[in-house]
């Protein structure tokens, strides 16, 4: 089986947002980048596949010179090799395209992507992918067993569980679930040193123009200060939630 | 030319959000001078969207759309949008929402903003407010194609009534073969979930174990509410995965979000920041989610919440 895992290359998730260019950038000025949290999870269960079903396991990215430190983790946690799409990931149908055109390329059987950057938390990438080339689909991905051609899926719902049946070529928008956070590997010094002897792909983008653009970026109003009630008068805060809010 | 709204039900009944949808779509055209056309699938009540401004009903009844499958779905809202010569897709941003709508982004060749929590600053080009990074900024998204999908966030627009008087018509789509089918569905009955839910309770490590949750679910049940937790509770396994709410995890954008020993990371707050209104209950004053807080009790959840519980029944008793 051949896995492709999508990496998205995010702020970290403690990083905070600040935008320059009159708001109209993102200032990555101090910004730790990392891996996906999402696309960590799904690299692990490639990785799993890999161990118990000798599945190769590539990882891929839409982006500029500057995510190769976030690819190199990956291949250190394990994968065998990357391809990094040489352009800066102007919307999610850009990088859906971007993919699409190498997936026809190489025949994938599984892809792996995260339910959503938490970056932009667009949620689209791997939606627009798998119906761009024609593969099944299944998104909040919490469980996934393989067998030949058929795949066993099981996603999340709101408030509970579903369990699937689809076939391969299959897509997949995953999350925490897929594998336990204990689970997750930290690249060791063998892992890393191995990885800077894996292939690491430079491939050129095509033309593909995106279909939304941002024009500026906002931050919300800051915050009141909280109004304390104290324990020995909760009758206080059932009628501030009553008159002054009107959530109860 | 119409606006499209999909409208989301459960077991045979809108939800809430369905009317949301509506109530946005229908300010939407007004604007625009069009009107909306709703499609929906093995529902019901569909007369009550004409309460919320939608002009015509495309209602669709079909056994083999019982269960929710994506690739059906997305097709069976496709025909919709072409024989209404719609160009513009408005749907929610439940878990189904967002599982169709990049589906139907490729489908329908639109450009697709999700998490949009206003009506557009401008229409030509449409450009549109959404949350980005979690919460803790918005950006104003563009769309550069002739056709647009508009994921509306949840609880960010309301109900606003604007009653029509609309035609229904029984809409028969033709069925593409699927893939992909369900095998088992495990979903507790008879409880609110927090993508539905008007008020979410929530539990932190400051617990100590799952054994304290029963105070919570009481809380919960006492409120109509939902429960959920902190990303550490879902780990250590006192709490199911699906309750974990955070950056990564479920978004909350309930009215009223009440907070048990939580700390208010930074991880835990862009979850919860789309909530309206939040109550911390900690022991450290000092804890960070007083400082995203409105409404703070400093004291020991073991104490607090059961008092807590035993006014709001003598509350509602007096209320009844
Ligand atoms: C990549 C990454 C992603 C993450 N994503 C998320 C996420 O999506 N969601 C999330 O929640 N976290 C997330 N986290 C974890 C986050 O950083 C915090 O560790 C976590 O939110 C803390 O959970 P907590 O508040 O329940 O526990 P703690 O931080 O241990 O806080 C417990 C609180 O309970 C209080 N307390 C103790 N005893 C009592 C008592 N008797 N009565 C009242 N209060 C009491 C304490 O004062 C303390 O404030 C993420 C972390 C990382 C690194
Ligand atoms: N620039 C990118 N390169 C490769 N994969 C990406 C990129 N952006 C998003 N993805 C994948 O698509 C998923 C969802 O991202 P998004 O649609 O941006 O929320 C991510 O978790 C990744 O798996």
């Amino acid at each position: 089986m051949k896995i492709l895992v999508c990496i998205s290359h995010v702020p970290d998730t403690t990083s905070k947002i600040n935008f320059t260019n009159n708001n109209t950038e993102f200032d990555k000025n101090g910004v730790q980048f990392v891996i996906n949290p999402n696309d960590e999870f799904g690299l692990t269960r490639a990785m799993w596949f890999k161990e118990k079903q000798g599945a190769t396991v590539t990882v891929i990215n839409v982006g500029t010179a500057e995510t190769e430190p976030t690819l190199r983790k990956a291949l250190a946690i394990g994968a065998d090799d990357a391809i990094r799409i040489d352009a800066e990931p102007t919307d999610g149908f850009f990088v859906a395209k971007q993919l699409a055109k190498v997936i026809s390329e190489n025949q994938f059987d599984l892809i792996i992507a995260g339910r959503e950057s938490i970056d932009y938390n667009g949620g689209m990438v791997p939606g627009m992918l798998a119906e761009l080339i024609g593969a099944n689909f299944v998104n909040m991905c919490i469980g996934l067993e393989v067998d030949g051609t058929t795949a066993k899926a099981t996603r999340e719902i709101d408030g509970g569980k579903e369990e699937l049946e689809t076939t391969l070529p299959l897509v997949i928008g995953t999350q925490k679930g897929i594998v336990e956070e204990k689970d997750l590997r930290i690249p060791n010094m063998r892992g890393i040193m191995m990885a800077r002897k894996k292939q690491l792909t430079i491939v050129a983008a095509d033309d593909t123009t995106a279909t939304t653009t941002i024009s500026g970026f906002e931050k919300p109003a800051p915050k009141g200060e909280v109004k304390l009630v104290s324990p020995d008068n909760l009758d206080e805060l059932i009628n501030l939630l009553h008159n002054e809010a009107k959530v109860i | 030319m119409s606006i499209l709204i999909y409208t989301e039900s459960e077991n045979g009944t809108l939800k809430k959000a369905a009317f949301e949808v509506a109530s946005y779509a229908a300010a939407l055209a007004a604007n625009a001078g069009s009107t909306v056309t709703a499609v929906t699938i093995n529902s019901d009540n569909t007369e009550e969207l004409y309460k919320y401004g939608v002009h015509k009903i495309l209602k669709v009844s079909n056994d083999a759309l019982t269960t929710f499958n994506a690739a059906l779905y997305a097709d069976v809202i496709k025909q919709a949008f072409d024989q209404e010569n719609a160009k513009t897709l408005v749907l929610g941003s439940a878990a189904n929402d967002k599982y169709l709508a990049p589906l139907l982004a490729i489908k329908l060749n639109a450009g697709y903003v999700p998490n949009v929590v206003a009506l557009p600053e401008s229409t030509s080009p449409l450009t549109l407010k959404r949350t980005a990074f979690t919460n803790k900024a918005f950006s104003l998204t563009q769309v550069t194609t002739e056709n647009a999908i508009i994921g509306l966030a949840k609880n960010s627009f309301g109900l606003k009534e604007a009653t029509t008087t609309g035609a229904t018509e029984d809409f028969a789509p033709t069925l593409p073969a699927s893939n992909t089918k369900v095998t088992n569905t495990d979903k507790a009955t008879g409880k609110v979930t927090i993508a539905d839910a008007e008020i979410v309770v929530s539990g932190g490590r400051g617990l100590k174990g799952p054994e304290s949750w029963g105070m919570i679910e009481e809380l919960a049940e006492t409120l109509g509410a939902a429960t959920a937790c902190s990303k550490p509770v879902s780990d250590l396994g006192w709490r199911p995965h699906g309750e974990h709410v955070g950056q990564t995890g479920k978004p909350v954008a309930s009215n009223l979000y009440i907070a048990v020993g939580i700390s208010g990371a930074i991880q835990h707050l862009a979850g919860v920041n789309a909530s309206k209104v939040k109550v911390v209950i900690n022991n450290d004053p000092e804890a960070p989610f007083f400082k995203a807080a409105d409404y703070g009790v400093v004291g020991d959840a073991f104490e607090v919440v059961p008092a807590l519980i035993e006014k709001l029944k003598e509350y509602k008793a007096n209320n009844a």
